[in-house]
């Protein structure tokens, strides 16, 4: 029994979301209470985590789930941006009429079978969390249904994901045929020696995880349903899901094939340069900015997977970091699309920003920051999570992934000048609303000045994170 | 601890800067944010000034040291200045009051935002000259760009869009391979301190490749051809303010970084990539001076003899004599004053007659006397006569170059003779001959602080014509001290070998 304090977190979030569930039920017109009740659980969620945080190593359930320093740390960026994201958003659904109770319900179960994913050590209880999280994010794709697109990308991302768990599946099952176990740590001790059902089961199993974290070749559905999605779901799939299948993904390379690293660590820089390469170069003809967003949080994938190719506790830590800084940088960018809003209308186009500069000058100061830091422009944030990677990647002499990495960079730059150059060079167009929630704005005004001032004390996250050792 | 003076040269432009960005913004108060930024800059301007009065110009060490834990553990804050680094300092503290100034109409939109940039790109040019650690630098150096980047691109020309996305993705594009090199430093020799490297030393077989990657982001930003073309654009389209900038001060980073850095780090590379460099100058020298003749954009005119300009320092570093290096740094300080002025000048007439294009012009001398007299001292300047600073640099360069390798010294000289064609021809053109245009006529001679940033400009370019010797000696030593070192780690690597 005194294995459930440890486990209080998914506990509490499960329960809540059960309640929740019959307050909707049972109460009339309650959407707006519920999303708030569920805001509530979130912070009172963090601060559970938080109060675990001090624990170094816990197995759980016979070895089949694990609290460490790594899933701390993840579940705790994991509900933070959670948070930040039903902040930001509130306004939004109720504007295009999506204000409805499932909404911040699918969200918290996502939420729970993202912190069942960070946590697990089993085979099995790992697909249970990837099913949970991926059915909730199935749903909320598709949750503006009257909407052509999004019923699109919902249908889309069903099909896709269910191929790619498919596949994920397969690879589990023969991992454990070759391995004989499904515990991660059993496998790693059973796979000491090299043999072929193993490696096809790495290469299954990657290939699932690339889908999840919208690596190349595994991307396609990422620029639709980015589109297709209402915004805020947008905003939640270009964080927490990159965040949980990083950290499965570190898990996975580090736990159970950490004996097989010659066989994944090619696979990984194949993933991670074409991820870079590709995002870079497919962004530049968008018009849309959340198709933008989704090329471009690609070839960010891709840089976080350059860290994880190191083989190597300096580039795991790296690929944390980079992921922490990235979704700071995502929730300022969302933010401020949040705020092109006129007469119940929210605008995501490029075209839409054209001199945004003249009428509104904070917002594009805040934007021209966040562009910048995602180019990886110094002095801002961006810049010091892609020095992380590449100081990692250069350390194990992988000079080849390091040059591409920096010349897709340059790549990149181009586009998010081009939107910089809407915003300030050309001619203005109408006003937008400037009244917006102080959620908005207290999240876009805290996630850039992070941005901003990063460059102050750019060991902060590196700190904390310097305490996750895999190797 | 000291007081960190070093910091305060950095800072004090970005706190002027956030004062005037969260002072309200009402069209009178305009001029106010505008006496703000000019307050500032000339606070740091003598603060500068102050520094150059309590530095020890004899000692080869680095002085005004900082040091502070930074990124922890393995990279530190640290800035410092030896007699190098001192003049290109004072040089960016003076040409931006000067800046700051001649804002009065050439921006007439968000004039506010422009002072914040000014004060900004400040900020990072100081920080460039005084970064004591390759990623301080690094970071300093690309910094730069943003500000750069939006001040051509809100206040420039008609294809500012263009001429700004060139700029900032030529620039990018060499310092990345730059920052691969730097990290490699630190894996190889464990730490990214500029004092602790020259120790050390980096092991001969490492140092080819570090040296081209550094030489692809200094040879972008020199510019050296043939990745010149971006500057004559981004003068072009830049508001006058903006080309003095990139012009006077921007330019030199790569300069300096030559110096600093390739000799410094990378002795031997540098020895083995000597004829590289010749060849590259001598090339960027007679041809874009040719190129320059060609012109009938002013500003376009002004930025290829830039480029020849520039030419001429690379030479110069690379001539490894200490009448080269002496003289090319002198040579980046005089085209620092002169290309402002030129540029400063060309804005004069552009802010009257709206248009760049030479032979719009003719006769000025009879409706604009003051201006001539400067306007020729100016062009006498970049042409080299004897008596202006740009005569001490080109003389001391080709000194040292015909030590080294005579034919290289002598075709350098062809140079100057080109210089001098297109820079008379240019004056002649524009302030005498007829007076064509009836529209001219109109214009009328220099307003108040037109005279001021144009005599402010004409006293150094003269004095220190005739009298190089405060210059000269505040980099003395520390050029010494460089050269010591280069031959000392060649020799010793020779030594090696056998």
């Amino acid at each position: 029994m005194e294995n459930f304090q440890y486990i209080l977190p998914e506990i509490f979030v499960s329960v809540s979301m059960m309640l929740f569930l019959l307050i909707g039920v049972f109460k009339k017109n309650s959407a707006s209470l519920i999303y708030n009740l569920s805001n509530i659980s979130l912070v009172i969620l963090l601060a559970l985590i938080i109060n675990l945080s001090s624990l170094d190593k816990v197995y759980l359930f016979n070895n089949s789930y694990l609290i460490d320093n790594l899933s701390n740390y993840m579940k705790i960026i994991l509900v933070g941006s959670g948070i930040f994201v039903m902040l930001t958003g509130s306004k939004y659904i109720q504007v295009i009429n999506l204000n409805k109770i499932e909404y911040p319900i699918l969200i918290l179960s996502s939420i729970l079978g993202m912190m069942i994913m960070i946590s697990s050590n089993d085979l099995i209880v790992f697909y249970m969390g990837l099913e949970l999280q991926s059915l909730a994010l199935y749903v909320l794709a598709s949750f503006n249904r009257d909407n052509l697109l999004s019923t699109e990308s919902g249908l889309k991302y069903f099909v896709l994901s269910a191929l790619s768990s498919g596949l994920l599946l397969y690879g589990c099952s023969l991992t454990y045929g070759f391995s004989e176990s499904t515990n991660f740590d059993q496998i790693f001790i059973n796979s000491s020696e090299f043999n072929y059902g193993t490696t096809f089961g790495i290469v299954f199993i990657l290939v699932g995880l690339a889908f999840k974290i919208s690596a190349v070749p595994f991307h396609m559905w990422a620029p639709d349903v980015y589109q297709g999605s209402p915004t805020s779901v947008t905003l939640f799939f270009a964080i927490l899901p990159k965040i949980a299948a990083l950290s499965v993904f570190i898990k996975f390379l580090y736990t159970p094939f950490a004996n097989m690293n010659d066989q994944w660590q090619t696979i990984i820089v194949f993933i991670s340069i074409a991820s870079m390469i590709f995002g870079a170069v497919a962004a530049i003809g968008q018009k849309n900015l959340k198709r933008l967003i989704a090329y471009s949080s690609i070839s960010h994938m891709g840089y976080a997977l350059a860290g994880l190719a190191t083989v190597s506790n300096q580039g795991i830590q790296s690929s944390i970091t980079y992921i922490s800084i990235y979704l700071v940088m995502n929730l300022a960018f969302f933010s401020c699309l949040f705020m092109l809003k006129r007469n119940e209308k929210y605008y995501e186009n490029i075209e839409d920003l054209s001199g945004l500069s003249k009428k509104h000058p904070i917002l594009s100061f805040s934007l021209l920051i966040v562009l910048f830091s995602l180019a990886g422009i110094p002095p801002l944030a961006g810049f010091f999570a892609k020095f992380y990677v590449f100081l990692a990647v250069i350390e194990q002499s992988m000079y080849f992934l390091a040059i591409v990495g920096l010349l897709a960079t340059v790549v990149a730059a181009f586009y998010y000048l081009r939107i910089i150059k809407i915003i300030y060079f050309d001619p203005e167009k109408e006003e937008y609303e400037t009244s917006h929630n102080l959620g908005l704005k207290i999240t876009l005004a805290i996630s850039t000045i992070f941005i901003l001032a990063y460059f102050i004390y750019p060991s902060g996250i590196t700190e904390i994170v310097s305490k996750i050792i895999m190797i | 601890m000291n007081f960190p003076i070093l910091s305060s040269l950095i800072l004090l432009p970005t706190i002027g800067a956030l004062f005037i960005l969260f002072t309200k913004s009402s069209s009178r108060k305009y001029q106010s944010s505008k006496y703000v930024a000019l307050f500032i800059s000339l606070a740091n301007f003598l603060l500068s000034l102050y520094l150059w009065y309590v530095f020890d110009k004899n000692s080869v060490d680095f002085q005004f040291v900082e040091n502070r834990e930074w990124l922890s553990g393995f990279i530190n804050y640290k800035v410092g200045i030896d007699g190098i680094s001192i003049l290109f300092v004072i040089l960016t503290t003076f040409i931006t009051p000067i800046c700051i100034i001649s804002v009065n109409a050439t921006i007439n939109n968000r004039l506010k935002d422009f002072l914040i940039a000014i004060l900004i790109m400040e900020t990072f040019m100081i920080g460039v000259f005084c970064s004591l650690d390759l990623v301080v630098f690094y970071l300093f150096f690309e910094a730069g760009l943003i500000p750069m980047f939006l001040i051509i691109g809100i206040w420039g020309g008609e294809r500012r869009v263009y001429s700004a996305f060139k700029f900032f993705l030529y620039t990018l594009l060499g310092s990345v391979l730059m920052l691969v090199a730097i990290i490699s430093i630190y894996w190889i020799t464990g730490t990214t301190d500029v004092e602790k490297l020259y120790e050390l030393g980096i092991k001969a077989e490492y140092q080819n490749l570090l040296w081209l990657a550094f030489f692809s982001s200094f040879a972008v930003k020199t510019p050296m051809w043939p990745v010149h073309t971006w500057l004559p654009d981004a003068h072009v389209e830049a508001p006058t303010v903006g080309s003095v900038l990139l012009a006077a001060i921007l330019l030199k980073m790569a300069g300096y970084g030559f110096i600093r850095f390739s000799l410094g780090l990378f002795p031997i590379a540098s020895e083995n990539f000597t004829m590289l460099v010749y060849v590259l100058s001598l090339i960027a020298i007679i041809y874009t001076s040719l190129v320059a003749l060609m012109q009938e954009d002013m500003k376009k005119l002004i930025a290829y003899s830039s480029v020849a300009h520039m030419g001429f320092v690379t030479l110069g570093i690379f001539t490894m004599t200490q009448q080269g290096i002496e003289g090319s740094i002198f040579q980046m300080i005089s085209h620092g004053l002169v290309s402002a002025a030129l540029f400063l000048s060309v804005g004069v007439v552009y802010e009257r007659h709206h248009t760049r294009l030479i032979n719009k012009y003719g006769g000025l001398v009879s409706i604009m006397p003051r201006y001539a007299i400067v306007f020729m001292v100016f062009t006498l300047g970049a042409l080299g006569l004897p008596g202006t600073t740009g005569f001490i640099g080109e003389f001391l360069i080709l000194m040292g170059a015909f030590e080294k390798n005579i034919l290289v010294a002598m075709i350098a000289s062809l140079g100057v003779i080109l210089g001098a064609a297109y820079m008379l021809w240019l004056f002649k053109r524009v302030v005498f001959g007829e007076m064509n245009n009836q529209e001219l006529k109109t214009m009328k001679d220099l307003k108040t602080f037109e005279i001021i940033t144009l005599s402010a400009l004409v006293i150094p370019i003269l004095f220190f014509g005739f009298y190089p010797e405060p210059l000269m000696n505040s980099i003395e030593v520390s050029v010494e001290n460089t050269l010591n070192m280069y031959n000392f780690d060649l020799i010793n690597n020779l030594a090696l070998k056998d």
